[in-house]
């Protein structure tokens, strides 16, 4: 079954990503833990995602395509990336995120990945 | 007929737990599990009539209502795939003999309606309703909500066991001591709402501080090792022996120091002392423990103050002419020990 790990990060934690002093020990927690998915057998996908301040959103208003800055959502901590992870339940899938490196500073929602319908 | 409804009602009430637990663990699905159940508790009140009743009830109601599970999952596209690898590998006949003595899953199911990914505030219903088998109009009434407010939040909650695909086991040793702590909270919970009765006339709450104790008392015989469970037992069990003795007849409240320990329950006390020893035992000290001995010390306390005056009022005066009734009849008493 999968699910999604969701990461969430305020400004400072984006920023961390090409700050001289940190970007070392930060992309080295991260290069572990996405090995220790691959390892485990468990990782589905994923992606981290560039900064909120590159988001472009777009509705079809009465059919016509409207396209603005974004993020859609204006909070202090944005989306920053996501995994996918094959793991019969969602005990296991905590125990990964809890695991993920942004859970010590950031905030991991996991949602059940929905099956396919009809 | 009569006597298979009788049937019927003894197995409800002893077994209804034990069987959903059994089935929600496998289906990991409590309202599809509930609704099976319900649907073999009606065949068996239709059945049993015409077949005589079974001689293994038990074993009968879970093999039908196993049945009905795999058949309603059959039906139901969005929940199909696991159910039936989880129910439908074990034929009939081997069923039967499993059914006879079918695991103990009330445990799983509780951790589960303790989850953290279960919102705080239906922890306690959930509880009530799954394994202790209360309908949602029962556990409304008790928590002061519209019974269809309650019967919403509680099947949110199911939903949410199943689609999040919560994990029908026992934590990790690691995890134990928190998931622990909620389920003992959820239990306290219930204990403390069925208690908050001021009126004292609301028998269906003072119903749930004495569901509250049974599910204390489960969970001992579950997880004998645990001294906070031994502990939140103790705690209710002390609470519970003052019940009696909290009230005049008319109503009004009595404090600790005032009441009258001939009108404790012996037998919770002494119930009570049993655990609070074989939790401390296990060395491991804790909240509902500290409570507990609190307690535990009050009553003493209170006895010995009793067992004090009558000593002192038989060195220093008459003894007090209609016992305890008479003790706050303005006399200035000389001695108050234990205050």
């Amino acid at each position: 079954m999968n699910f999604t790990l969701l990461i969430y990060e305020r400004p400072v934690d984006f920023a961390a990503r090409t700050d001289p002093a940190r970007q070392p020990a930060f992309w080295e927690s991260w290069k572990a833990y996405s090995q220790a998915l691959r390892e485990a057998g468990v990782m589905a996908g994923g992606a981290g995602l560039e900064p909120p301040e590159t988001a472009t959103i777009v509705r079809l208003t009465n059919g016509e395509r409207m396209v603005q800055d974004g993020p859609y959502a204006d909070t202090k901590e944005q989306l920053g990336g996501f995994f996918i992870i094959d793991v019969p339940d969602l005990d296991t899938a905590l125990a990964w995120a809890a695991r993920c490196p942004a859970a010590a500073y950031g905030t991991m929602e996991v949602r059940p990945n929905m099956r396919a319908m009809g | 007929m009569e006597e298979t409804r009788r049937a019927v009602e003894v197995a409800a009430r002893d077994s209804y737990a034990r069987l959903l637990a059994w089935l929600a663990a496998r289906s990991r699905d409590v309202a599809a599990a509930e609704d099976a159940l319900a649907d073999a508790f009606a065949a068996a009140l239709g059945n049993w009539p015409k077949t005589g009743i079974p001689t293994r009830p038990e074993a009968w109601l879970l093999v039908a209502a196993r049945r009905r599970l795999i058949d309603s999952a059959r039906h139901s596209r969005v929940r199909g795939e696991a159910v039936p690898t989880l129910l439908a590998i074990t034929e009939d006949a081997e069923m039967e003999a499993e059914a006879v003595a079918f695991p103990d899953e009330r445990l799983k199911l509780l951790f589960v309606c303790a989850h953290p990914a279960i919102a705080e505030a239906d922890r306690t219903p959930l509880m009530l309703q799954t394994v202790l088998g209360l309908d949602a109009a029962r556990v409304a009434s008790a928590f002061l909500v519209q019974p269809a407010a309650m019967g919403q939040r509680l099947s949110r909650a199911k939903a949410k066991i199943r689609l999040a695909k919560i994990r029908f086991d026992l934590p990790e040793p690691a995890d134990m001591p928190p998931r622990l702590a909620a389920v003992l909270d959820a239990v306290y919970a219930a204990y403390g709402s069925g208690w908050d009765d001021v009126a004292g006339a609301d028998a269906r709450r003072k119903g749930l501080a004495t569901e509250a104790i049974h599910l204390g008392r489960t969970l001992v015989n579950l997880l004998p090792n645990q001294p906070e469970s031994l502990g939140l037992l103790a705690l209710m069990l002390h609470c519970e022996a003052r019940r009696e003795a909290r009230r005049t007849p008319d109503g009004a409240y009595v404090p600790l120091s005032d009441q009258d320990p001939t009108r404790w329950s012996l037998a919770m006390i002494a119930e009570a002392e049993v655990a609070l020893a074989a939790a401390a035992r296990l060395g491991r000290i804790g909240r509902y423990q500290l409570e507990a001995a609190i307690q535990s010390a009050h009553a003493q306390a209170v006895t010995f103050r009793d067992k004090w005056r009558e000593i002192s009022s038989a060195i220093w005066r008459p003894p007090v002419v209609g016992g305890f009734g008479k003790r706050l009849g303005g006399r200035p008493r000389k001695v108050r020990p234990g205050r």
